[in-house]
């Protein structure tokens, strides 16, 4: 579920220009490197990744902030639950 | 007098050695004009073949041949490891001390794998990137009598993308051929959320896997094994036991890239012009095949198809004229052969603007593929095809 929560960006990824899995790819490793809490911004401008990154992030447990979109590109926020 | 300094001697650099001797063939030949391969160890080795020792079709030795024997006359080779560019000062620096100045470089430096990043990859899982480990896989696989094996991918991006599925695939049937397959389970773990990164491709492999009863995972991220357990755990929470384990070493660009301020670490790619291919913020460095942080395949066929673009790119710069536009100027072409087993396969060609369209898997592909490792010797790094 899409929460429009008021947080703090800890770490923006500017993946656009890079084509499906790269963005989801770069999100898996900051999710990696980050602690509980962080909230991860990814930038890409690949269509299939506001479709991949939601699905990968309610598997792996952590939670879809929000999707915007800009001309050319979307803004998927990422909070890391565990 | 211009210095052109190639570096790797793998499908990239060897090709593109080549070319640039046949363009450039009569400055060099008056002196005007060196060129130089630089090769860790001076040998040539055919990667694709690794994956048939494991399949326990395939020996080692027939994979391996003199560099020398595959360039041009007019191309020296030195052997010997490169520890550092010094792109200021046009210098390629080797690990015996020696420096090489050039004006234009070729970055063809591969990549390389770090199962470590991984703790318990390098002792519980087997691969086939390497021939020694093909071989230990092999032997594996001779032992196995039943059980159940994963097979996966512990990093992206990664040397030839099918190979994972097509170890699959044929790993299914030979344990069919073997009377071994109903005692066993065959697992696919994929790191994203279909079979393959190219969706057409995922879509015709995805039902394949469904056919022969092969179990498709999807975000399956490798955080660590178990190694008392026989274990794989993801960073998606989930938990596999294997009996026998198969995975991807995570890959990396070479050390000396990330070293020289080249490209980025951790991946250590180089930050590579789709059209052009010349690194950026560097008007005479090239690179090609899996160097690149381009979003294609890492394999020999991506570096067989980007070589003449470097070739045509590298002439041009040397005699002062404007590159060809057309021959300069790099698509995204790949084609490579993708095995289903049973003795059958497809073929994947694609480029940056047109996914691949794979025709339904028959012998003809497979017999194809076949062909082509025996005849590559005599053709792509010769530039023949």
């Amino acid at each position: 579920m899409l929460e429009n929560a008021s947080v703090s960006i800890t770490r923006t990824i500017d993946a656009r220009g890079s084509y499906c899995p790269g963005p989801l790819m770069e999100l898996i490793r900051a999710i990696r490197e980050g602690a509980v809490g962080d909230v991860i911004a990814v930038l890409s401008s690949d269509s299939g990744s506001k479709i991949d990154i939601p699905k990968w992030v309610e598997k792996a447990g952590h939670r879809l902030v929000e999707i915007t979109s800009t001309e050319g590109y979307d803004t998927i926020v990422v909070e890391k639950l565990r | 007098m211009q210095r052109i300094v190639v570096v790797g001697g793998g499908v990239g650099g060897t090709l593109v050695a080549n070319l640039i001797a046949r363009r450039l063939g009569r400055q060099i030949d008056r002196g005007e004009v060196t060129l130089t391969v630089v090769d860790l160890l001076g040998e040539h080795v055919y990667q694709p073949g690794f994956m048939y020792i494991a399949m326990g079709n395939q020996r080692p030795e027939g994979l391996v041949r003199p560099e020398r024997g595959l360039l041009d006359r007019r191309v020296r080779l030195e052997v010997g490891e490169v520890t550092r560019i010094d792109p200021e000062a046009r210098l390629v620096e080797l690990g015996n001390g020696e420096r090489l100045a050039y004006d234009q470089l070729v970055l063809a430096s591969g990549s390389r794998i770090v199962p470590e990043l991984i703790d318990g990859l390098a002792e519980e899982a087997h691969h086939f990137y390497g021939p020694d480990h093909a071989q230990k896989l092999r032997d594996a696989l001779d032992a196995f009598t039943g059980g159940r094996i994963v097979i996966g991918i512990a990093g992206m991006p990664y040397k030839c993308p099918p190979a994972p599925l097509e170890v699959a695939f044929l790993i299914e049937a030979e344990l069919r051929e073997r009377g071994l397959r109903e005692k066993s389970e065959i697992h696919f773990c994929s790191p994203i959320g279909r079979a393959f990164t190219i969706e057409s491709v995922s879509e015709m492999a995805t039902p394949i896997l469904a056919e022969k009863g092969i179990e498709l995972h999807t975000f399956f991220n490798v955080e660590s094994i178990d190694r008392d357990r026989h274990t794989v755990q993801t960073l998606e929470g989930e938990e596999l036991g294997y009996d026998l384990l198969i995975l991807v070493p995570p890959h990396r660009g070479a050390q000396f890239v990330i070293d020289s301020g080249l490209a980025p670490a951790p991946g250590g790619w180089l930050p590579t012009d789709k059209q052009t291919l010349q690194v950026a913020g560097h008007a005479n460095v090239w690179a090609l095949g899996d160097a690149t942080d381009l979003p294609l395949s890492k394999a020999g066929s991506t570096a067989h198809f980007e070589a003449p673009v470097v070739a045509e790119r590298v002439a041009a710069a040397v005699t002062g004229r404007e590159p060809d536009p057309e021959k300069g100027t790099y698509t995204g072409k790949v084609m490579c052969f993708f095995e289903v087993g049973d003795g059958k396969g497809t073929l994947l060609q694609f480029d940056y603007d047109h996914p691949p369209k794979p025709p339904a898997p028959n012998r003809i592909w497979h017999l194809g593929k076949m062909v082509f490792n025996k005849a590559y010797w005599q053709t792509v790094p010769k530039g023949r095809v």
